[in-house]
Parts: C-alpha cells; sequence; structure tokens
C-alpha cells in the first residue's frame, strides 16, 4: 500500500473542529495556522496558543522583515514556503526585555553570523541574544516558538472556533 | 475512599506458572497470565487485556510519569506530584468514588520507578514493542518467551537546546538505526541550508523537523526537540491509539503538522464525555487542566505538542488562582 502524507498550506488546507457533546468549544482555542496567515498581513506575530508567558505566534512572511531581537531563545518552524534567515551580532549597548521579541535599530546591528534557507518542515533556531531577521520572495508561514511579548498581538475571537 | 502510603520498596515474586512474575506496591498486586493483567486493592479487582497495559505501562515509564495523571485505562493509572507518585485505582471514576471502592497510595518516585520498569521488562515477551503501532510489532501475548528490554529501555530523547545543534541532541539517519517509516515514504528528506560564519557554527543552526519525525522508531512518545525555559516542543508520531488517556495537571497544546488525529475528551475527575476534537494538517488547540484526553490516529501522522514545564503550575491551578482554560475570550 502506498501512504500519502497529508501536509497542509497557505492553497490547502482543510480545517477540523470540535464537536460538543457537553463543552463550549472556546474552551479548546481552536484554530487553523493557515487561515490565520492568509488573513494576516506580513510580518504579524499573532498568537495561536498561550501558555502563562509562552506562545505561539504565526507570522505570513513576505517580503523582508525589520531587524529583531530577543533576550532569550526562540524557534522558527517553516510550515509553508521557503523563508531565509540572517543573524548578527547586537551591538553590547541593545537591551532587550525579558520576554518576547522586539524591532532593533540598525545602528544595533552588529558583525555577521551567518544565514539558514529553510523550507516547509524545518526548524530554525533564533538565538538569544543576537538579531535576526526573515525574508521570502512568496508568501510563507512560520510558527514561532517564543514568549509574549510588546508585539505579539491576539485575535482570539476572530481566529477561534467559538461555536 | 482508602489512602495509604506504600512502604520504601515494592516486592516481587515468582515467576508464576505462565513464566512471570508478580509484584506487589503497597496493597496493590499485579500479575499475568497469556492474555491479561490482573491489579488488586484491598476493595477492588481490575483485568486489563496484557497487551493494553504494557503499551500503558512503558508510556508511565518512559514519561517518568509525565505530567498529572496517566490514565491506563478508566479504572487505573498515575497521578506525578514530582518527587512522589500517586497509583490508584478508580480515582477518577465516578462510579468507583461513589462507592467507596476507590484505593489510592502515595509512592516515592525511586521506588515505583524502579518496580515499573522491572514488571514491563519481565512482562515483555520477545517479539513484542509496546512502542510500536499493532501493525509493526509481534503479540504481547503467551507463555513467557524470552525478553525485548532494548525496546522498553529506549533512549528519551531530551534537547537542551535544539536538536542537531553542537553537543545536544543527534539527527536520525539510516546510518544510526532510523530509516524512514513505511508510512512516512514522501516526506522530503532535503536538509535546511546552514551558513554559519565561523565561530558562530553552535548558534546558527536548523534541521528537517519532519525527516526526523519521519524517522522515529516509536509511536505516542512526545520527545523534546526544542527549548525556550520553560516552552518545550515535544513534538511525536501516532499511529492507532494513544494507549493512555491523559489527565492535565496543566493545559498543554496541540499543533497537527500532518495527517488527522481524532480526540476523545473527557471530563478528568469523572470521565463525563464532554467533546471530540478533530485535527487535520495546520489545526491548533488547547487541551485545558481539567480534561483527560485520548488519540485515534488512523494514518500514521506527525504532531506538535507543547508544553510548559514549569512546577509552580499544578498548585496555581488548582488553587484556583489560575483558571482551567489557558485563554479566556
Amino acid at each position: 500500500m502506498t501512504y500519502v502524507t497529508r501536509l497542509a498550506s497557505l492553497d490547502d488546507y482543510e480545517k477540523g473542529g470540535v464537536e460538543v457533546i457537553d463543552d463550549d468549544p472556546k474552551n479548546y482555542a481552536f484554530s487553523n495556522i493557515f487561515e490565520v496567515a492568509s488573513h494576516a498581513k506580513p510580518f504579524e506575530q499573532i498568537a495561536v496558543g498561550k501558555n502563562f508567558e509562552y506562545v505561539l505566534e504565526v507570522v505570513r512572511v513576505e517580503g523582508v522583515s525589520g531587524w529583531r531581537g530577543c533576550s532569550h531563545d526562540q524557534s522558527a518552524l517553516v510550515l509553508d514556503g521557503e523563508v531565509e534567515f540572517t543573524l548578527r551580532t547586537l551591538n553590547a549597548t541593545e537591551s532587550l526585555p525579558p520576554n518576547g521579541s522586539v524591532g532593533v535599530a540598525d545602528e544595533a546591528i552588529g558583525a555577521a553570523m551567518g544565514r539558514v534557507v529553510a523550507r516547509r518542515g524545518h526548524l530554525t533556531l533564533l538565538p538569544a541574544g543576537r538579531a535576526y531577521r526573515y525574508g521570502s520572495g512568496r508568501p510563507a508561514v512560520l510558527l514561532i516558538q517564543t514568549a509574549a511579548g510588546v508585539d505579539t498581538l491576539y485575535r482570539w475571537a476572530e481566529i477561534c472556533q467559538t461555536a | 475512599m482508602t489512602t495509604t502510603k506504600a512502604p520504601a520498596a515494592g516486592r516481587k515474586d515468582g515467576p508464576n506458572e505462565f513464566g512471570y512474575r508478580e509484584f506487589s506496591l503497597g496493597e496493590f498486586r499485579f500479575s499475568r497470565d497469556e492474555y491479561f493483567a490482573y491489579v488488586t486493592w484491598p476493595t477492588g479487582r481490575h483485568v486489563m487485556s496484557v497487551d493494553a497495559f504494557l503499551r500503558a505501562l512503558q508510556r508511565d515509564v518512559a514519561w517518568e510519569f509525565f505530567y498529572g495523571i496517566v490514565n491506563f485505562d478508566g479504572v487505573l493509572g498515575t497521578v506525578n506530584h514530582y518527587g512522589t507518585v500517586d497509583l490508584f485505582a478508580g480515582r477518577y471514576n465516578d462510579a468507583y468514588r461513589k462507592a467507596e471502592l476507590d484505593h489510592v497510595e502515595n509512592i516515592d518516585t525511586p521506588v515505583i520507578r524502579e518496580l515499573f520498569a522491572e514488571m514491563l521488562d519481565d512482562w515483555t515477551n520477545a517479539g513484542f514493542d509496546p512502542f510500536a503501532s499493532p501493525q509493526e510489532t509481534g503479540s504481547a501475548f503467551g507463555n513467557k518467551h524470552g525478553q525485548n528490554t532494548a525496546a522498553v529501555t529506549r533512549h528519551r530523547v531530551t534537547a537542551k537546546r535544539m536538536v542537531s545543534l553542537p553537543g545536544d541532541e543527534p539527527l536520525r539517519d539510516d546510518a544510526n538505526g532510523h530509516p524512514v517509516n513505511r508510512m512516512f515514504a514522501d516526506v522530503t528528506q532535503d536538509e535546511p541550508e546552514v551558513y554559519p560564519e565561523p565561530g558562530f557554527e553552535a548558534e546558527v543552526g536548523s534541521f528537517n523537523l519532519f525527516s526526523y519525525l519521519a524517522r522515529s522508531q516509536v509511536t505516542w512518545n512526545p520527545s523534546v526537540v526544542s527549548v525556550c525555559r520553560d516552552s518545550l516542543y515535544c513534538p511525536t508520531t501516532e499511529e492507532y491509539i494513544l494507549p493512555i488517556i491523559h489527565g492535565n495537571d496543566r493545559a498543554e497544546w496541540f499543533v497537527q503538522l500532518s495527517d488527522e488525529i481524532i480526540w476523545d475528551v473527557e471530563d478528568r475527575d469523572t470521565g463525563r464525555k464532554r467533546a471530540k476534537v478533530v485535527m487535520k494538517a495546520g489545526d491548533v488547540a488547547a487541551m485545558p487542566s481539567d480534561i483527560r484526553h485520548q488519540g485515534y490516529s488512523p494514518k500514521r501522522s506527525m504532531l506538535l505538542v507543547w508544553e510548559n514545564a514549569s512546577l509552580k503550575i499544578p498548585q496555581l491551578i488548582s488553587s484556583g488562582q489560575f483558571p482551567t482554560q489557558p485563554v479566556e475570550f
């Protein structure tokens, strides 16, 4: 038998759902990454999961982002498309908040550290205390493992199943 | 409910007429024959098909009792108190509770861990792998014949920062005994292009997570691949049925990376049916901390289990300081 592994993309996804017996579907905060990304502006960081101070952010990558930095490690999983990550050091004077990523000014960017070209299924480290940006020539989707920050957007009522 | 503090060590007897040893922890007694596992306690008895019992026992041992409650089925299970473990019968079953036939024993973790590991090893025969899907392994039944110690003592992947980084958990390939699973033969095996500048090799890292999961030898075994302080990515490959019913002491989240899983969701304490959650590729759902869940995966699928490992959470939720659902809107 030939097995077909069903992945999804911006152009091809099918949403499941909560079938209520005796419950409120809002308890499950059920959403779909590709549905969220299809309605998102490029580089918005939309929370699709939250567990105390930690979040999962969906990012639609289209073009090249600004430079960002974070005081803790983050990871970025490509779920559609191809994304190039560029990493640089940060100048010693740059201060970062304890949680979440923030934009950093061009003047704070230091030496080249390297780059990664990642495609669907690839998980990339965004290392703590460093600057990064990501870009794609056509729409791509990232899922970012991080802590909630000033740029995290919450749209639960819009993105989650409510009935 | 009867509750006791178990003694400092378990006891082992036998082997019995079928070739298997019998085990005791406090007032719990465990035995098996060709088909069944038997559990007795002062106020009751329970029987499980031994294949289901061993699959559940394997997870409890491998996950060091996991987060919260590991229900072997609707009667038997453990609760992790992160230093001690409650072994219970009927504690989270409405009928047993109302009849006051449930029983709980609190046991030091090293004691129950050692006894459970010995029971798993003794009761698992050659040719049966409790971590494999049913189609990938032999039978758990019959008189004792041989062992499968390698299968029940596998290394559990626990990345310190991220799989593939220097000094961290390695990648999987054919050479190190991780061929692509038959149900993931179509998963792309390309690796990302990684170009670190000299001196930054430890920080510029990326790997093909889908390929990594396609090469997993086991099912229903969340393992840490990426760490953000207490935020843990614990992806796993799922096929057939989750061998335990997981009752949370914290919320956890599921991100369906491929295919489909159907989740049965019940009330954590009573077993009352609450919902079915059907997840397809790209779907994200929370599992709140007042439910228990069991998943059904018709084809081997990739699931990203996202955990917050902070030890402060159970008390914050049980005391009512935080709600049982992770987001409110």
